[in-house]
Formats: structure tokens, C-alpha cells, sequence
């Protein structure tokens, strides 16, 4: 009995975010007009999905202790690629989807290489990196425009069986190749000591250099495929600075309900995923309730506000107050 | 001892540049480097009344990057800069609405408004111990969600009242815009604040080392409350200037100074992991970002070009002397 | 006297920080089957050379043999490779993993690339096993375990290795007695199947139970080596000071006591489950002592006086009235003048970065300052007077205190309060890591200071102290008091006794010590 109480401490974060996601979902539908359908599971996904990704590849970088505030730039700049290269015949939107994906490998490498050998703090670094991306991201689409390979976008964008929205199917692929792999890793193991405690990581001999640069580059990556789905959804790229600027934020915010600690070295992806879920679902419940769009952005601030002000309450607990101060 | 590359040319340099802090030695260099090249580009960059608009503009930035400054001396950082430029702009536009009593306190307002948000962050920061980056993230979803009720998703209408115009303007005295005057003064207090007061003292202390600072019998929680609430205040001052100069308010006036704010903070030589730094390097910081963004767009740079080479100028002055020093 | 050959020999060995000479032409030579104890004061260099040796630093001169093949060691990782293993007070393990991952973190077993949970569990399971420590679930966290089971399991987690070398630095400093003689069996076993250990430990009785050899660093290099049981307790500190040494505490006070009020006292003192029913009372010009093994609610004690402790039930009184301290800044008010030398002084009294004359005024600042604003002229007068009353070395007051030594920067930590004039003055084992020279100008000063009328709680983990600078003694045992020592009955067998709750003095046990 004792080990399910050691597992239930280690995934609390994940398990309470998704008991938030359920509860906000249950929400939503009961009161939708059209209630628990296929289609409306579907546009939820769809729009969940999105900042699901970018959550995932900022949850990677926050366990490393750091914090990435270029997704949002990279995710753009993936989409804008994407809007040029995901077309034509099979074998080129095969190539195309490749090179996405590889710029923003590409881009979290750099991101890395400037925090780890440049040894810059990474919020000032991503705040940077991110104006580089933004900026390619303009050069390649100066105006919203471009096309995509419909089929693939259809495809993935779709249900599968009628049912099951085939972005989530995508984002659970996605979750098993990548993130279940990298978080039992020798990297994703050292990932996690480095957000913990670098020095005892050092001095335990764990491969922190690489784990780091690890984590930067399955950031990119990620990001990128939530790029690729932003334009499989819109069938165009946009240098959107507002759009690339929320997603970031989003991401944090997602990051956070998701149980993930800003410190490093404790959470899972898994988590950040219902944060970002639920995040996504509660900005919807403005719609369903009909309450006036006017209110939704100040709704979504202040369910932000208070969803993080939860963590307070485990102050209470604090016996010895020298536990607030680092 | 941090071993950078600036340290080790500046210990061939003369004694009295060497004394001063590296990185606020550099940031001026690069002012100079920049002036220069604008020069190249056009004449008329080095005239007295180019510069002077070009202090103006900084100006802006100057004041709300001081209450940045503050914030990231704490080892905090205020993500709520944006909107929190916005209330103070649009609230002390929309007092200006209610006659003159409205009118006379329109500046007043706009900056306790501003004052308001910092002490929520500054009660989530200190007190719930909720990390900085989130607790501000949310107050500025907040704020602009008030924003957008107010405003009922429209423009703002109300327009900036004579005093707001005159602050960012006026000329008190013949030939300094009165931006800049404010500008120097806020900076004054602040660098007064800083070094001289026991409050001073104790931000470097909790930057530096927030546990020793509590046990030496300080009451941290609420130095790091007013230190939030500073900062928002100059947001709102800087946001109520900003109106000042385009006579009125707009939906996202504050988006653009949220970076370059960060920037110039931290190009300045303040350590974003806060208890160093010094005010003459986040003027610098300020002075070198406004000469980059006018320098690109008299050489009418694209958009995607000015972003570009923003990130890659800031990357590149933290490599020369941001860097943590290595581990062996 | 070496049987083997020796394993590894470091020689030549220099290494710097900055203006500072940590080790010069250092030499050490490690030889299988035997255990070699490294004794030496702080800024010896032992410290440096076992660095070195783990791979932790790199060495500026000097060259490494091991098996007759010149090494160097790049990283902690490559010196694993080679088989040393250095433990350390702890700072190695990763308190957001578990036991388990942590025991094998530098060498996971894997299967199909990820990390084998199951073969991992069952590797630690055994090491704990080995090493004595079979109660400590390998699925725990490691922050969420107390001192003395993350040692432990430091311990566990280098004997996984399978170590030719095993390194030792201080790092039996929280055990308990039982596990402390587990632990020896085990390394004694060890030692039997040809394991070479280094072992640094300040405590001599350690080393007379384990040792095989010793050699002594001072300065920055190897000042003697010989074998264990040769040399007096004097002779060796002798060569660890390089001059004569005796222990001198200054005169104790015999005033007689006076009738008033203790200055500080507490009634029933608990807080949660590491503080029981306390009750105790200091008089103006006492110096009261805390004993006891590590980690039985002493540095607890102090800071439930301080105002650090929330949910603290029972009561304090300050000068006979009951007080209400909710915090630091509340204790330090004239009202109750109360001072805490903390217990890290790099992390909790100083600000490493800031200047000596910054973190010399930080606690009285409201003595200096008028509306806000420092009276500079003030400060400087201030500061004057407690550098020179302390005989605080330093380059100049406008470094920055992370460049003076150890034993000067616990100076500044101890003026910055005296600066207060404080009434009750608490100590959390301030020699810690401090030179001789400086440990005995502080205990002239804390003399001095009861002398004045301060009432002084001093926790000391080293004994000798304790029964130097003591008028009375309370020694805890799982948060409460279990004996008090008055004057002569402060011997050191009274506080090994009663620390390790045994009743009377007749027990022979462990740690038998010559004075």
C-alpha cells in the first residue's frame, strides 16, 4: 500500500490538473448548446491541441530550471515555414513536414547552445532568440498567405472513426514517441537532476550538458509541430507578434496548473497537457455560458490569477518560515 | 571574481575607466559606436535637436524601465509592464472625463491605478510566495481583461488631458523637453533610493541573499510589496506620459516596452538573478535600445530586420559580459 | 609499511583560486586494503586535494598515477570510471528523485534505451542493504528525509559503485551511533576485500577506531604522514596549526548569580514533533550550552527563540514578561534584544556579494539612519569600532565579504549583531569550518560579552567547547532535555553519555575518549 502513496506524492501535480480539466470539461458541455458531440470534442481538441504542444516544449525547458520565452515565436515561425514548404505531392510534403520540424529543432539547438556554452541566463537569451524567430518569421510572411497540403490537413485535423478527433490521437503519439521515451531516458532523468540541484547533477557525474541541450532541442521540436498544426488548421501562415506573444504566456500559464515547477526538476508533460486543456476549455466557458465575449479575456485573467494563488494554500502548512526564502 | 572577456580587456585599460562597472563602461561604448554609425547615415543624427528628441523618446522607456529595474534587482521580474501602461494611460485619460476636479487628479489617478496592480503583484510575490513570472502574467491578463470591459472592446475615446500633454511635451525650460526632466529626476530619486537609503540597502541584501536578509531582522515580504508597487506606478507613469504624447490612449500601447524594458535593464549590467546592479547602467541600457530602434528605422529597416538584429544585438553584449563564470 | 604497492599517488599538486594558494606541491599516496584518515583545519587543502582526486576540479601543477599510469580526471564522471568515489556531506543527491534513482543515477540500468525501473529498485534495495540502511524505502524522496537517512543513503549509493577508492569527506557528521558502527563494519569489510579508503573526519575517535594511517595537511600541503596510533592528540593538532598548541578557554565566571529575572526562559516548549516540552531559563551573564548528537531539535530550539518557528505552543518569556516573537525583525527590537548567529554563514548571515561594510551594518541599520537615510558618518563609526573590537582582517571595507576567510567572515557575522548591543545573544555552532586562531579569540569574546551581562545559548557539536565555555550544559535528546550539567560536572563522558540517552556515567561504550 505504502507504494501507491509514494507514486500518488510523486504525480500529484499531474493528477490535480487533470481533475481540473475533467471538472472544466464536464463544465463546458453540460451547458453547450449542442452538448457531448463528436463535433464539439473535436473544435475543442482541435483549439486544445495547439497551446498542448507549445505547453509540452515549455515544460522541457522549465524542468531544466529554465524557461523558454521563444515558443511562441518558434511555433510562428514553424507555421509561416510550414505555409511554403507543406505542399505539393506526397513525397515533397514528407520533406516539407521534415524541415519544419528540423527549423525548430533548430531553433531550440541555438537556444541551447547560447544558455549552456554561452552560459547566458535563459530568460534574458529566449527573450532575444524569440525577436531573431519573430523576425524570420516576417521575412517569410510578410502578409498572412500560403497554402498547405490539404489532404494532410484534413487528415489530421479530422476524426477518426467519426469519433475521436485525430489531433488528439496526434498529440497521444506524440506524448508516447517523445515525452514517455525522453522522461525515462538517461537524458530525461538528467534533465530533471539539473533542474533540481545542479551541483549534486555535477557531482553525481550526470550528462548535464547534454540533457540540457536535449531538452532546448525537443522544445523546438515540439513547438514546431504546434506550428504544423496551426497551419493545418488555417491553411495559412501569419507572423501574428500577438498570437506568438499568447502562446508563450499561455504556455507558462499551462505549465504552471499542470503541476510543473517553475524551479525545474519536478512535474511531467503529461501534466502541462491537461493545464493547457483546461486552460483552453475555461476561456470557452464564457461562449457556452453566453456571457458577453466582452468579459472573456478579464475571465480568463482572473480564473489565471486565482488557479495560481492554489499553491499559496500549501503555505498554511509551513512550520518554519525560513521555508519561504531560498 | 567573474572572469568575462570586458574584464580581462578592462585590465588593460586606464584606472579611472577600470573602476567603473564593466558592463556600464561597455553600454556606453555602444552608444558611441551607435552615434556613430547614424552619423554614416545621415548628418543630421549628431544635431543637438535629433539627439534631444531621441532622449525624449528614451525617456518613456526610461521611466518604466527604472520600475523594471527595481523589480529585477529583487531577483523578481514584472511581466504586468504592458497593461499595467495601458490602465495608467487610459484611467488617467478617463478621469480626465469627470470635470475639473477629474482633470487635475487625471495624472494622480492613472498612476495610483498602476499602484494598485504592483501591490497585488507585489502581495502574490511576497506574501502566497507565488513565483514572480506567473503572479504578473496573470495581473496583466487581468488588467487587460478590466481594459477591454471598460473600453467595451472599442479604442479608447477619451482623450489625454492638458496636463498629461504638457508632462510629456511641455518645455519647462527653454529647449529640454520636459520628459527628459522627468526622466532625470525619477532616475534621480531612484538612484538616491538605491544608494543612500536603508530601503536601498535592503533590495541589494534580499537580491542578493533573501534568507540572510530575513535573519538579519529585516521584514523582507514587505520590501519586495512596495518595491511591486513602485514598479507599477512608473508602468502607469510612463503608460500616462505615452498618452501625454499621442494625446490619447490605445488598446496596446504597452505591448512594445514590456522587452526592451528587460533589455535595457539587463544590458545595463543588472544581474537578472538580481543584488546587482547599478541605475547609470540601465540608463545607458535605455539610451543604447532607443538609439538602436531609431537608428534601424531612419535606415528604414523592415520590421523583420529590426527584430532580427535586436535579439542579435542583445545576444551578442551579453555574451561580451553576461556570461555566469564557469564551474572549474 | 605499505604491504601493497600503492594505487594511486597524486604528487606535486597545486592548485589556486583566485590570489588564494589552496594546495602547493601537495603529495598523497593511497594503497589498497588500508584505511588512510586526512586530517587537517579548513583551508588546509584536504578539501581541494580530494576534489581533485574525485574529479570535481582540475589542478593547475602536479600529476596523478594510478596502477603506474599517469591519469587526470575531467569530471566527476571520469574518476567514477577509474573507480574512485568520493562521498559528501550530502551534496550530492537530487532531493526531487527518489532513493532509487538517486542510488543509481550515474550508471541506470536500461533496457530498450529507458531507464529499467524495476532492476533499478531491486540495485537499491541491495545497497541500502549493504550499507546498514535497510529502513529507508527506496520509492521516498530524498528531500523529504531527515539528515541523518540522506547520508545514508549517500553512503549506499557510493558502495553501489563498487569503488577501488572510496573518499569520505566529514561525512558521518549526522549519523546516529547505530548507524555510525554499521558503517564501520561495512568499510572495515571493505577494507578486508582490498578497498583503499580515504577518510576525513575532525573527530578522533573515528579515526583511532579506522584508521590505518594518517597524514596531516597544513597550508596546502602534506605535513606528515605516519601510522594511526603513533601520535598524542596534541602532537597531531600541533602539526595541523604548525605551532604549540593547548587548549585555552578563558577563566569561567564565578559571580555569584544574581536574584533577578532570567533574561531568557521558555515553559513547555513544543513544536511539532522535533521540539518536546521544553523548559529552560538563562540568567544575565550565563553562558548556557546545547549538546547533544546532531539533529536533536538544538538548531530548532534556537530558532523557535528567534521567531523563525511557526505553531510553536508553550511559552517565552524575555525578562520575566511573556513575549510574543513572530519574527526576526520582531526578536532584534531593543524591547527584547535578541541576536542569532546562524548556521550557514554563507547562505544565511552574509550577502557573499556585498561589501564587508554593507553586511557589517545590515542588522543596525535603524540605528543609522534618519528617515530612511544612512547617516554615512555614522555607519563608518559604527563599523570602526567593530573591526577593531573583533580584529576583523580585511583588505578594506568596500570588498566584497566572499573574499575574506572563514573565519573572518563569521567576524563580520557576529559584529553585525553585536552592533545591536543584543541582550541574548544565540549561537548555532558558530566554530564550524574556523581556524583555532579565531576560535579562541571568539571564546574570549563570548567571556567577555556574559561578562557584560549578556545571556548567552551556545550550540556546539564540538565537545571540547562545550566543556571550555560553558557554565551549564542541557543536553537533548529527540527535542528534549535529557540531563543538565553544571560546571564540574561538564566532562566529556557526561555529554557523550547523556547524548546518547544511556543513564549514568558508568556506561562503556562507544566513543570512550581520552580529553
Amino acid at each position: 500500500m505504502r507504494e501507491w502513496r509514494y507514486w500518488f506524492a510523486e504525480q500529484r501535480g499531474t493528477l490535480l490538473a487533470l481533475g481540473i480539466f475533467i471538472l472544466m470539461f464536464i463544465i463546458y458541455t453540460s451547458n453547450h448548446p449542442a452538448g457531448l458531440t463528436a463535433n464539439v470534442v473535436q473544435t475543442a481538441s482541435n483549439k486544445g491541441v495547439l497551446l498542448a504542444f507549445v505547453a509540452m516544449a515549455q515544460t522541457l525547458v522549465v524542468l531544466t530550471a529554465g524557461i523558454d520565452l521563444s515558443v511562441g515565436m518558434i511555433f510562428i515561425l514553424t507555421n509561416c515555414l510550414a505555409s511554403w514548404l507543406v505542399v505539393g505531392t506526397g513525397i515533397e510534403t514528407a520533406f516539407g513536414v521534415v524541415a519544419v520540424l528540423g527549423t525548430g529543432a533548430l531553433c531550440g539547438a541555438i537556444n541551447g547552445a547560447i544558455v549552456i556554452f554561452g552560459r547566458l541566463q535563459p530568460i534574458v537569451t529566449t527573450i532575444a532568440t524569440g525577436a531573431i524567430y519573430f523576425g524570420i518569421a516576417l521575412l517569410l510572411r510578410p502578409f498572412p498567405g500560403g497554402s498547405v497540403n490539404e489532404h494532410l490537413a484534413d487528415a489530421l485535423t479530422g476524426k477518426l472513426f467519426g469519433v475521436v478527433p485525430t489531433s488528439l490521437v496526434v498529440l497521444l503519439a506524440v506524448v508516447l514517441v517523445v515525452w514517455v521515451p525522453f522522461s525515462r531516458s538517461v537524458l530525461g532523468r538528467a534533465a530533471y537532476a539539473a533542474g533540481s540541484s545542479e551541483i549534486a547533477a555535477y557531482m553525481s557525474g550526470v550528462p548535464l550538458l547534454r540533457a540540457k541541450f536535449a531538452a532546448y532541442t525537443l522544445a523546438g521540436t515540439l513547438a514546431a509541430t504546434g506550428g504544423l498544426f496551426l497551419t493545418f488548421f488555417t491553411y495559412t501562415g501569419e507572423a501574428a507578434l500577438a498570437s506568438g506573444n499568447a502562446y508563450t504566456l499561455f504556455s507558462i500559464a499551462a505549465v504552471v496548473l499542470g503541476g510543473v515547477s517553475l524551479y525545474g526538476g519536478r512535474g511531467s508533460a503529461i501534466g502541462a497537457i491537461f493545464g493547457a486543456l483546461a486552460f483552453r476549455t475555461i476561456g470557452d466557458l464564457l461562449f457556452v455560458f453566453d456571457f458577453d465575449p466582452l468579459w472573456q479575456p478579464l475571465f480568463q485573467g482572473v480564473v489565471l490569477l486565482f488557479a495560481v494563488s492554489l499553491g499559496a494554500f500549501g503555505l498554511f502548512r509551513v512550520r518554519n518560515r525560513l521555508d519561504w526564502f531560498q | 571574481m567573474s572572469d568575462t572577456t570586458m574584464d580581462r580587456l578592462a585590465s588593460h585599460m586606464p584606472k579611472f575607466l577600470r573602476r567603473a562597472d564593466t558592463a556600464v563602461v561597455t553600454a556606453f561604448a555602444c552608444i558611441i559606436l551607435l552615434l556613430f554609425l547614424g552619423s554614416l547615415y545621415s548628418s543630421s543624427f549628431l544635431s543637438p535637436a535629433y539627439l534631444l528628441q531621441q532622449l525624449k523618446v528614451a525617456s518613456f522607456l526610461g521611466v518604466i524601465a527604472t520600475g523594471m529595474m527595481l523589480v529585477i534587482l529583487l531577483g523578481h521580474i514584472d511581466l504586468s509592464v504592458p497593461w499595467t501602461v495601458a490602465v495608467g494611460a487610459m484611467m488617467g485619460c478617463a478621469a480626465a472625463a469627470y470635470g475639473p476636479v477629474g482633470v487635475a487628479l487625471a495624472v494622480p489617478f492613472g498612476i495610483c491605478c498602476g499602484m494598485m496592480i504592483g501591490l497585488v503583484n507585489g502581495i502574490g510575490v511576497a506574501y502566497l510566495r507565488i513565483p514572480a513570472m506567473i503572479v504578473t502574467l496573470a495581473t496583466n491578463a487581468v488588467a487587460q481583461g478590466l481594459m477591454v470591459v471598460y473600453t467595451g472592446g472599442y479604442s479608447p475615446q477619451d482623450s489625454a488631458p492638458g496636463s498629461m500633454r504638457y508632462l510629456a511635451t511641455g518645455f519647462t525650460i527653454p529647449g529640454i523637453p520636459n520628459a527628459v526632466i522627468i526622466w532625470a529626476l525619477i532616475g534621480a530619486v531612484m538612484v538616491f533610493l538605491l544608494t543612500r537609503t536603508s530601503f536601498g540597502r535592503a533590495v541589494y541584501g534580499i537580491g542578493n541573499r533573501e534568507r540572510a536578509a530575513y535573519l538579519s531582522g529585516l521584514d523582507t515580504r514587505r520590501i519586495v510589496m512596495i518595491a511591486f508597487a513602485i514598479s507599477g506606478g512608473l508602468s502607469a507613469f510612463g503608460g500616462v506620459l505615452l498618452a501625454g504624447y499621442a494625446s490619447k490612449a490605445s488598446q496596446s500601447m504597452g505591448d512594445e516596452y514590456l522587452l526592451p524594458a528587460i533589455a535595457a535593464v539587463v544590458l545595463g549590467g543588472t544581474s537578472i538573478l538580481g543584488g546587482r546592479g547599478s541605475y547609470l547602467g540601465t540608463v545607458a541600457g535605455v539610451i543604447l535600445i532607443t538609439l538602436l530602434q531609431s537608428i534601424l528605422s531612419v535606415m528604414q529597416m523592415p520590421e523583420a530586420g529590426r527584430q532580427i538584429i535586436y535579439g542579435v544585438v542583445i545576444v551578442v553584449m551579453l555574451l561580451l559580459y553576461g556570461r555566469t563564470p564557469a564551474n572549474r | 609499511m605499505n604491504e601493497a604497492a600503492p594505487l594511486l599517488r597524486m604528487e606535486g599538486i597545486s592548485k589556486r583560486y583566485g590570489g588564494v594558494r589552496a594546495l602547493e606541491h601537495a603529495d598523497l599516496s593511497v594503497s589498497p586494503g588500508r584505511i588512510h584518515a586526512i586530517l587537517g583545519e579548513n583551508g588546509a587543502g584536504k578539501s581541494t586535494l580530494i576534489k581533485i582526486m574525485a574529479g570535481v576540479v582540475a589542478p593547475d601543477e602536479g600529476r596523478m598515477t594510478m596502477d603506474g599510469h599517469e591519469v587526470s580526471f575531467g569530471s566527476p564522471a571520469a574518476a567514477n570510471e577509474a573507480g574512485i568515489v568520493c562521498v559528501f556531506q550530502e551534496l550530492s543527491l537530487i532531493p526531487d528523485l527518489s532513493v532509487a534513482d538517486n542510488i543509481v543515477i550515474s550508471d541506470p540500468p536500461l533496457r530498450f534505451g529507458m531507464i529499467d525501473r524495476r532492476a533499478q529498485r531491486r540495485i537499491a534495495e541491495e545497497a541500502l542493504a549493504r550499507a546498514g540502511a535497510s529502513d529507508i524505502h527506496p520509492q521516498a524522496l530524498v528531500k523529504d528525509l531527515p539528515l541523518s537517512r540522506r547520508q545514508m543513503v549517500e553512503i549506499a549509493k557510493a558502495l553501489a559503485r563498487k569503488p577501488r577508492i572510496l573518499i569520505l569527506d566529514e561525512a558521518t557528521s549526522a549519523l546516529t551511533a547505530t548507524d555510525v558502527s554499521r558503517i564501520f563494519d561495512v568499510l572495515k569489510r571493505l577494507r578486508s576485500e582490498g578497498l583503499a579508503l580515504l577518510y576525513i573526519s575532525h573527530r578522533m575517535n573515528e579515526i583511532e577506531e579506522l584508521a590505518d594511517e594518517c597524514t596531516v595537511f597544513r597550508n596546502g600541503s602534506n605535513v606528515a604522514t605516519y601510522a594511526a596510533g603513533s601520535k598524542t592528540d596534541n602532537e597531531v593538532v600541533e602539526m595541523m596549526i604548525g605551532r604549540e598548541y593547548s587548549h585555552v578557554f578563558p577563566p569561567k565566571s564565578d559571580r555569584p548569580k544574581s536574584d533577578a529575572a532570567p533574561v531568557l526562559e521558555c515553559r513547555k516548549l513544543s513544536w511539532t514533533d522535533r521540539l518536546n516540552d521544553i523548559s529552560l531559563s538563562v540568567r544575565a551573564g550565563e553562558v548556557v550550552g546545547l549538546g547533544g548528537l546532531d539533529g536533536q531539535g538544538q538548531r530548532e530550539l534556537l530558532l523557535a527563540f528567534f521567531g523563525v518557528l511557526r505553531g510553536l505552543t508553550g511559552e517565552i518569556l524575555v525578562n520575566g514578561k511573556p513575549a510574543s516573537i513572530s519574527s526576526p525583525a520582531a526578536a532584534k527590537q531593543d524591547e527584547i534584544g535578541m541576536a542569532l548567529i546562524p548556521e550557514d554563514r554563507k547562505t544565511e548571515g552574509l550577502m557573499l556579494p556585498m561589501t564587508v561594510r554593507e553586511n557589517l551594518s545590515f542588522t543596525a541599520l535603524d540605528r543609522v539612519t534618519k528617515a530612511g537615510v544612512i547617516d554615512r558618518t555614522a555607519e563608518q563609526a559604527l563599523i570602526d569600532d567593530m573591526v577593531k573590537l573583533l580584529a576583523i582582517k580585511t583588505a578594506g571595507l568596500d570588498i566584497p565579504v566572499g573574499a575574506l576567510s572563514g573565519g573572518n567572515q563569521q567576524k563580520v557575522v557576529i559584529a553585525k549583531w553585536l552592533m545591536r548591543q543584543p541582550r541574548i545573544i544565540l549561537l548555532n555552532d558558530p566554530t564550524r569550518g574556523i581556524d583555532v586562531g579565531t576560535k579562541q579569540e571568539m571564546y574570549q569574546l563570548l567571556r567577555k560579552l556574559a561578562d557584560a551581562g549578556a545571556a548567552i545559548v551556545f550550540y556546539s557539536t564540538d565537545y571540547d567547547e562545550l566543556i571550555g565555555c560553558c557554565d551549564r550544559v542541557l543536553v537533548l535528546y529527540d527535542g528534549a532535555i535529557k540531563r543538565e550539567l553544571v560546571g564540574d560536572e561538564i566532562t566529556e563522558r557526561a555529554l557523550i553519555a547523556s547524548a546518547l540517552n544511556i543513564e549514568g556515567e558508568g556506561a562503556a561504550m562507544a566513543g570512550e575518549a581520552r580529553p
